[in-house]
């Protein structure tokens, strides 16, 4: 187990700095550049020169690289535009709401996709089947943001069921403790504080699950229908096993191992669904902060972003080879 | 027995083994089209398809009034919240600029077909590319073939790092806002998984008898990678491409959403025109739900088609 954790984590290596390569690239390509965003349109060739030599552009490009790269490892993202606050500051002040948030969309799609699909997937052609499977079909298909603005529209602003913007109401003074805003309600024993904040992540995280919620629904049905033809279930069923043992054990846990590598991977995209949402909810989480920078071509905070969500992306990945190699004593073998 | 008997014999074995091979190939697909015929989510898919295609090549001839005309100007007033609703000569009514929004839909239809399309294409086209090179090296490359393979996956790994659109904004940041940006920002966000799928498949492949066969037998590499392997690891590759078609279309709504779409009000685009009605979306939901159903049902038309190529293709759903 340690073996795979640290073999898995040399391979970030590699992947990060060839980020950094495409992302320096990336920025140095990018129209404009510095030296005529801090000057302006009218500056004089001698001016941009000068600024070019003290930010120390005019060095060969491999010496900003090792510049860039040797920035980035120090935890140094540089500076939004936008703010004047380090890129870093800002994700970590905003990085509690965005989890509060994919974690509850995460919840959702699990919680309601496996034994939706798992239903689906027994009676197979009966109405939960056809339900689900058209559902599915249809939720994957709905753009993003679009599903936020007709809930946001009907269930917060006609029907006024909840708050429809922002993270918490204004009135409620709330003590900051973690960052958690639902957990540091229950923290502090201020549970309005806790529920308020929970109230306004429903309508956001509904949103946010739609797509997970319709991968998972679709991958254990699958998943389920091709492993509870399996000999071994067959095998356990005929020699008299309580069905209950044979659906749990043998069907459910086998069929789950596809459903856990796609839940690893799904989390990772939720962080980029994250930046429609959250916009369409003014949820102050890093997805909007992303959506401001896009508006404000803020790329600091964008190259600080991919980079981010590159490194949690491949983490995941990580936790779910773990997890693997825990539901699936095969995995350890090799 | 001689040895040019013998090989004699064995080329015979071969071609008879490699025929039968390539023979079940083609009668996979025909068979697979027979299950298609029959399948009712790839006849609803299809007929989808067929009608926007339909509506994207004649649309613009239809379209009553010009998609960037200003004709109900004056009777316009987003601010105070009143807009002109579907109406005798305006089936679905004004935008927020006085356009007429039925037209609009009409001549979008054409441009959300061609972002799909081009999108798809430039993301199969060079995830194509990469992953023959990357199947045959690991296939048949020998110990080089197979580090030239690890360099390659180690890239299209990093690409698949990257959240998809946060890579469509990235490419459209360096590119400006054009309906281009837009085709190959989407295309490139495709190139991975194609490269991945076919890579996938041909290792399949690449572990079959037949290639032993044509190998024993001396069968030059590359066309044991062009007429023996690739032809047998398509099928996943098809089925994807059909179903990026949808993902490319709701991609480029969102990417239009972020402010990144085309900004020519001549013209129109469903991604765009739904970015642009999510400002009046409390005055006038119409002015997006249009827009919105025609991608939707349009992404469903490709998914439900891809869905039911990928079961009838599906060798162990046989019988």
């Amino acid at each position: 187990m340690l073996r795979l954790v640290v073999r898995r984590l040399l391979q970030l290596i590699p992947t990060l700095l060839g980020l950094s390569v495409l992302l320096f690239l990336w920025l140095d390509r990018l129209p404009g550049g510095p030296a005529s965003a801090i000057l302006g349109e009218k500056a004089t060739d001698a001016d941009v020169a000068r600024i070019n030599r003290a930010l120390g552009l005019d060095q060969p490009v491999y010496v900003q690289y090792w510049r860039f790269l040797k920035r980035i490892f120090q935890g140094d993202l540089g500076t939004s535009v936008q703010t004047g606050q380090p890129v870093w500051d800002e994700f970590v002040l905003r990085f509690p709401a965005t989890v509060e948030l994919s974690l509850l969309a995460m919840i959702m799609a699990v919680v309601v996709g496996i034994p939706l699909g798992y239903l689906a997937a027994r009676k197979r052609g009966g109405w939960v089947d056809i339900g689900a499977v058209s559902g599915s079909l249809v939720g994957i298909c709905i753009p993003v943001f679009f599903l936020g603005l007709v809930i946001k529209e009907i269930l917060a602003v006609k029907l006024g069921f909840f708050p429809s913007y922002g993270r918490m109401d204004t009135g409620i003074n709330a003590t900051d403790v973690t960052g958690f805003a639902v957990l540091d309600g229950i923290l502090t024993g201020e549970f309005d504080a806790s529920w308020d904040a929970l109230h306004h992540l429903i309508l956001p995280a509904v949103t946010l699950a739609s797509i997970p919620l319709a991968v998972i629904v679709r991958m254990t049905r699958a998943s389920v229908l091709e492993v509870q033809d399996e000999d071994y279930v067959r095998t356990a069923e005929s020699k008299g096993l309580k069905r209950s043992i044979v659906r749990g054990r043998h069907v459910l846990r086998n069929a789950l191992l596809p459903v856990v590598t796609s839940v690893g991977l799904l989390t990772g995209s939720l962080l980029s669904g994250a930046v429609l949402t959250e916009s369409v909810f003014s949820f102050n989480g890093i997805g909007n902060f992303v959506k401001t920078s896009i508006d404000g071509r803020d790329y600091p905070v964008l190259v600080g972003f991919i980079m981010f969500i590159a490194m949690v992306y491949v983490l995941i990945n990580l936790l779910v080879d773990v997890a693997y190699s825990i539901i699936d004593p095969r995995v350890r073998v090799h | 027995m001689s040895v040019a008997t013998k090989t004699d014999k064995i080329q015979r074995l071969a071609e008879l083994t490699a025929g039968s091979e390539t023979s079940t190939g083609a009668s996979l697909w025909r068979e697979a089209l027979g299950r298609l015929k029959t399948s009712k989510m790839a006849i609803i898919g299809a007929v989808i398809i067929a009608a926007f295609v339909v509506v994207a090549i004649v649309g613009p001839f239809l379209a009553p009034h010009s998609p960037s005309a200003q004709i109900w100007r004056g009777e316009v007033f987003p601010n105070k919240g009143e807009f002109v609703g579907a109406r005798g000569e305006n089936w679905f009514g004004l935008d927020h600029l006085g356009r007429d929004l039925f037209s609009r839909m009409l001549v979008g239809a054409r441009q959300t077909l061609l972002v799909g399309i081009v999108a798809t294409l430039i993301g199969l086209v060079a995830g194509f590319v990469i992953g023959i090179v990357s199947g045959a090296a690991a296939t048949l490359g020998g110990e080089t073939g197979q580090r030239v393979d690890s360099v390659i996956m180690r890239f299209i790994d990093m690409m698949l790092a990257l959240p998809s659109l946060l890579l469509a904004v990235s490419i459209a940041a360096v590119m400006g806002q054009s309906l281009t940006t837009v085709m190959i920002a989407v295309g490139v966000v495709q190139v991975p998984v194609f490269a991945r799928l076919l890579r996938g498949a041909m290792l399949v492949q690449g572990g079959a008898d037949y290639v032993l066969a044509a190998q024993s037998l001396g069968v030059r590499k590359r066309r044991i990678v062009l007429s023996q392997i690739l032809p047998n690891s398509l099928s996943p590759v098809i089925v994807q491409a059909t179903l990026s078609l949808a993902t490319a279309i709701i991609e480029a709504a969102a990417l239009s959403y972020l402010g990144l779409g085309n900004p020519d009000p001549a013209i129109p685009e469903w991604g765009v025109m739904l970015a642009q009605a999510q400002r009046f979306f409390s005055y006038a939901p119409m002015m997006g739900v249009y827009p919105a159903v025609g991608i939707i049902i349009t992404a469903l038309g490709f998914t439900l088609l891809g869905e039911a190529m990928r079961e009838a293709l599906d060798p162990k759903l046989k019988g």
